[in-house]
């Protein structure tokens, strides 16, 4: 019997799916604290949701380091799959990494650990891809920048707590910087290098 | 003083490898799995995609879902100088892939030349069907057979139209020899 038996498919439709799937992140990094929906779903393997899987399908591919996190790591479900469906080498160095996967929050490393970019190549930087529980209930946060028309509002319930404060980091290092894209199941919220966050509490 | 020689010169040598004259037969004898999937194979990969469907048609085929559907590529073909020398890339050939998963937990993967999508998810399903414990030898017999019979007699036919123009020329020993 073949050792993959138990692999999750990919997008029946590949290529509407991603072209959907790349729409939806393209518009929540076009419009930061934006809530977008992932709407074609494949099978999620073990640790991995349903919004994070449909983006490992359209942006991964065997030009795209990978760094998981532990939990991510560990999960030999995870690894597989992505290695089947995507092709994407997984790394150990976090710092030379095009994407992570984050779904432990809490266990976030040191942001500058990862890829930062180049001041002549600032998009050669790690996309952050972490999940959390929830993005429509939780702590506020105001949100300005480029693509935010004044002051944007985001309900978030999020690990690590001190997220935005690490990426504070970003204003120094501009154009260089970590881009950070947040899941919850289907809904996802981008956090474009460029925008500044101010936590309003509870 | 010219050397006398000898062409033997087969018209058509190239339509077929020499190594599809002798995969089918030997091999089926093997009761591994692995080589009944390389024997169904070597077999699929010559059929046309109508004709597997055709015979797939008339089975109760199980549930079965697409674990990848069906998608074109490039793979890199690489020789080697002389047979066994240095490798070099001899060029690119368009590929179909696909992978297919039966309720019960086989995993099928089909790879095809040319851009057949349909064709690399039958031979898929086949592969997946080959393994089964339940499906297997009922593929084998209504499907994998029938078209190995079918290959067959298309290759003696080719090999005995080969062999009808076969040629042999001659130099004759010129000057005083």
């Amino acid at each position: 019997m073949t050792t993959i038996a138990e692999l999750p498919p990919g997008f029946a439709d590949k290529v509407l799916s991603a072209q959907s799937t790349f729409r939806s992140v393209m518009d929540a990094m076009a419009r930061p604290g934006s809530v977008q929906r992932i709407v074609p779903m494949a099978g999620a393997p073990g640790v991995m949701m349903r919004g994070t899987a449909a983006i490992a399908l359209t942006l991964f591919d065997h030009d795209t380091p990978l760094w998981l996190d532990a939990r991510m790591a560990e999960s030999s479900d995870v690894t597989k799959w992505l290695k089947f469906h995507t092709g994407a080498p997984v790394v150990q160095d976090s710092s030379v990494a095009s994407f992570a996967l984050i779904s432990d929050g809490g266990a976030l490393p040191a942001l500058e650990r990862f890829a930062l970019g180049t001041s002549e190549y600032p998009d050669r930087s790690t996309t952050v891809i972490i999940q959390v529980d929830s993005l429509s209930s939780g702590r506020s946060f105001e949100l300005r920048g480029p693509g935010i028309d004044g002051v944007a509002a985001l309900h978030a319930s999020i690990k690590p707590f001190d997220l935005f404060e690490r990426l504070r980091m970003n204003e120094a290092l501009f154009p260089r910087g970590i881009d950070v894209v947040l899941v919850a199941d289907d809904a996802v919220v981008a956090i474009p290098r460029t925008t500044r966050v101010v936590s309003k509490g509870s | 003083m010219a050397l006398p020689y000898e062409v033997v010169y087969y018209h058509r040598q190239l339509q077929f490898g020499k190594f599809c004259q002798s995969s089918v037969d030997p091999v089926t004898q093997h009761n591994t799995q692995q080589a009944q999937r390389k024997a169904a194979m070597a077999v699929l990969a010559h059929a046309e995609a109508g004709e597997i469907a055709a015979r797939l048609r008339d089975l109760a085929l199980p549930a079965h879902q697409d674990l990848r559907a069906p998608e074109n590529g490039l793979v890199m073909l690489r020789g080697r100088v002389g047979g066994d020398g240095a490798p070099f890339n001899l060029g690119e050939a368009t590929v179909s892939r696909a992978a297919v998963r039966l309720a019960s937990g086989e995993v099928g993967f089909g790879y095809s030349l040319g851009r057949d999508g349909e064709k690399a998810r039958l031979i898929a399903l086949c592969d997946a069907l080959v393994q089964s414990r339940d499906f297997g030898g009922l593929v084998e017999r209504s499907v994998i057979a029938p078209l190995r019979e079918q290959l067959m007699v298309r290759r003696t036919r080719v090999a005995e139209e080969t062999a009808a123009t076969k040629v042999d020329f001659y130099t004759m020993v010129r000057g005083e020899g």
